[in-house]
């Protein structure tokens, strides 16, 4: 049985409503992980709040499902709005930034925003920001022999495109007669970690490396979420009709830096979210105060979660050994 | 006999037809070629990659976790090394996400000297390999164990780590291999590609069975009670010369093909440890944070009192290479020579 062929979304009013409402949960949940690193009810923040106006439009597209006729995701740890758009629970979110034994993405072994989630395809997030990019040519291989419209996307930022990675990713999703169904995505915000892009790349796009592969590709600002949201749209329609690589760059911002090694403070950047909030309302969408009710909602769930995580249980030795090695049958 | 390249082969074939095999690929792993030790020739999931190893195993872990089986292989192992990483995250894929994933993959790469290899085709990796968690590693001796071994590299569902010992690819094995036709020549023009052009060639497979050799199960090669020599792959059959050299002056050593390196099989190390009160461990890699030296300890905490005289590992010299000057590689990597003096010498200290 194959799954429903994909199909864009209407980008009408519930739908502009619906992707404010998941950018704010984004925001919130983003900034009560800070707030848990800085109360002491977590080790270390990394996150992705910014880059909301690309990665909401990005979770929301996402054919969500288990096995070669869905989407695979090869994220990074600033997808925090993708995996939230998905219907992810930000519960979750704060057990592993607590590290608890009940996160479900890591048992407490990983950082915030490190995300395994195999009923949606959503392969283990990793801090090396490159290795993505060589395994999402597994999944696209698998799902170019099996057929259907799933494709699979990997999302890396203009540091981690300087990595070898980024160009096997090319290299192997353009072989003659065995081009694959990959999704390349780049969040450029400019930095890795302290290092600014002008000190180390050329100030051309960086989709346009794709050029040289013969890879479609294109550039979009990711703080806006409605342009984001048909750029998103052209390219999954490419990659999942014609079987073929594309390169998408949305241009983001990186509000609280790094991580918390930084400070995890916020900068004078521009912010994806309230300029969309001022379109809602010129065009009739939302209230200034239906608009506060949406914070207020997340924020006031988010501090409820956040009193039960807080009891939860830490992992102990009797958890140190467990999933060393995959005892069941062979077979994701 | 099959010889070792052609177990490999024949296990691969195996493996398609009846073990879920959905990919063998590599750089030259596909046709024309077959591999560069044509252990891979004729099978109809291989094919050829781009010379990327980063790729080659990025390719791998995303075809486990689309459901796929891989089997991929890094043409020597001494071009594995800037793919540490992607190692590591095969081995930590499934304790970092809490069991979410597994990886069900297989990684093939020849290994250790023997063929005049020089710098970059005659390291051995097992050692380093060993510290990259999450890996079984196995190392064949003979044919008959490398089909056995595969078979079970490929019905695991963590990632398994296939070492074959590139001089020993020639060499033919003393058992036959389940279904394995008795005369080698008729096996030669079943499944071995003509040399110039094979663009029509197909193969035509004996009907190969079933066999395991279970990973973690080693084998006692040679039964003695003056002293146990632990080893494997090219080290194995060096090892079972010289204890056979020793039989003769009335020293029977106890030779244990380890077969699987990690996890190792401590308890038939321990009880023949036990029986003997020596242990002479036996590689090819670097003597420095040698694998060996992890046998040694685990017998020194199991088996203390049982020993007689103190343990040795034999091993190569700890210098950046093996040089391609037969004056180098006889002189850093034990030899035949090396092999039955440590074990003369052992089997004979005075307790």
């Amino acid at each position: 049985m194959t799954a429903t062929p994909w199909k864009a979304p209407k980008l009408d009013a519930k739908l502009k409503i619906a992707i404010h409402d998941k950018m704010v949960l984004s925001r919130a949940t983003e900034e009560m992980l800070i707030r848990m690193m800085r109360t002491g009810h977590g080790y270390f923040w990394i996150g992705g709040p910014g880059e909301e106006g690309f990665n909401v439009p990005l979770g929301l597209l996402t054919k969500k499902g288990h096995g070669p006729d869905y989407d695979y995701l090869h994220l990074h740890y600033r997808s925090s709005a993708t995996i939230l758009a998905m219907g992810s629970e930000p519960i979750d979110m704060l057990r592993q930034m607590r590290s608890t034994a009940t996160d479900p993405y890591s048992k407490g072994r990983n950082f915030v925003n490190h995300f395994a989630i195999k009923p949606w395809n959503v392969v283990p997030v990793t801090p090396t920001i490159e290795t993505q990019y060589a395994t999402v040519i597994g999944t696209a291989h698998m799902q170019r022999r099996h057929g259907g419209d799933g494709l699979s996307y990997v999302t890396g930022g203009d540091a981690g495109s300087a990595e070898g990675d980024f160009w096997t990713c090319m290299n192997w999703s353009t072989r003659p007669d065995h081009e694959l169904p990959v999704l390349i995505l780049l969040t450029q915000n400019q930095f890795g970690i302290s290092t600014p892009s002008s000190q180390t790349q050329n100030n051309r796009h960086l989709n346009e490396r794709a050029n040289g592969f013969g890879i479609r590709n294109a550039c979009v600002d990711g703080n806006d979420p409605i342009a984001s949201f048909h750029a998103i749209v052209e390219a999954m329609e490419y990659v999942r009709h014609e079987r073929k690589p594309y390169c998408l760059q949305a241009n983001v911002s990186r509000l609280y830096g790094h991580s918390s090694s930084s400070g995890a403070n916020r900068y004078d950047e521009p912010d994806c979210i309230a300029p969309y909030e001022q379109r809602l309302i010129r065009e009739n969408l939302m209230t200034q105060a239906e608009i506060q009710a949406v914070w207020d909602k997340h924020n006031a769930q988010l501090a409820e979660d956040l009193q039960k995580v807080i009891a939860e249980p830490m992992p102990g030795k009797e958890h140190v050994l467990q999933h060393v090695w995959h005892e069941g049958p062979a077979g994701n | 006999m099959a010889n070792l390249a052609q177990a490999i082969r024949l296990a691969l074939h195996y493996a398609e037809e009846n073990l879920g095999v959905t990919d063998i690929f590599g750089e030259d792993v596909g046709a024309p070629l077959g591999g560069v030790f044509t252990a891979t020739q004729g099978l109809k999931t291989a094919w050829n990659t781009p010379l990327d190893e980063r790729g080659i195993i990025g390719m791998a872990l995303g075809i486990a976790y689309a459901g796929g089986k891989p089997v991929a292989e890094i043409q020597f192992c001494d071009y594995i090394y800037n793919c540490i990483d992607l190692l590591k995250l095969c081995g930590n894929v499934t304790w970092s996400s809490a069991g979410e994933y597994h990886v069900p993959m297989v990684l093939m790469t020849p290994v250790g000297s023997g063929i005049h290899g020089s710098m970059y085709h005659s390291h051995s990796f097992e050692s380093i390999a060993t510290h990259i968690q999450g890996w079984k590693i196995v190392m064949p001796s003979n044919p008959k164990d490398a089909y056995g071994l595969l078979l079970s590299a490929i019905a695991e569902p963590n990632p398994v780590l296939f070492l074959a010992p590139k001089a020993l690819m020639r060499q033919k094995g003393a058992e036959l291999i389940p279904g394995e036709p008795a005369d080698e020549r008729t096996l030669h023009n079943l499944i071995d590609a003509p040399l110039g052009d094979r663009s029509d060639w197909q193969p035509n497979w004996p009907p190969v069975e079933d066999y395991r050799v279970p990973i973690g199960e080693a084998k006692i090669a040679r039964a003695g009670t003056a002293l146990t020599v632990v080893t494997y792959g090219r080290m194995l059959p060096v090892s079972v010369t010289a204890a056979e050299t020793l039989a003769k002056e009335g020293v029977e050593v106890e030779v244990i093909d380890l077969r699987t390196i990690y996890p190792f099989d401590l308890p038939m190390v321990k009880a023949s440890v036990e029986k003997t009160g020596r242990l002479l461990v036996i590689n090819e890699d670097t003597e420095v944070t040698n694998f060996g030296e992890h046998i040694i300890r685990k017998v020194m905490d199991e088996a203390f009192y049982s020993l007689e005289v103190k343990p040795e590992l034999l091993a190569g010299l700890d210098v950046p290479g093996v040089g391609l000057a037969w004056g180098y590689e006889q002189n850093s990597v034990p030899q035949q020579d090396d092999v039955l003096a440590a074990m003369r010498r052992l089997a004979n200290e005075r307790a």
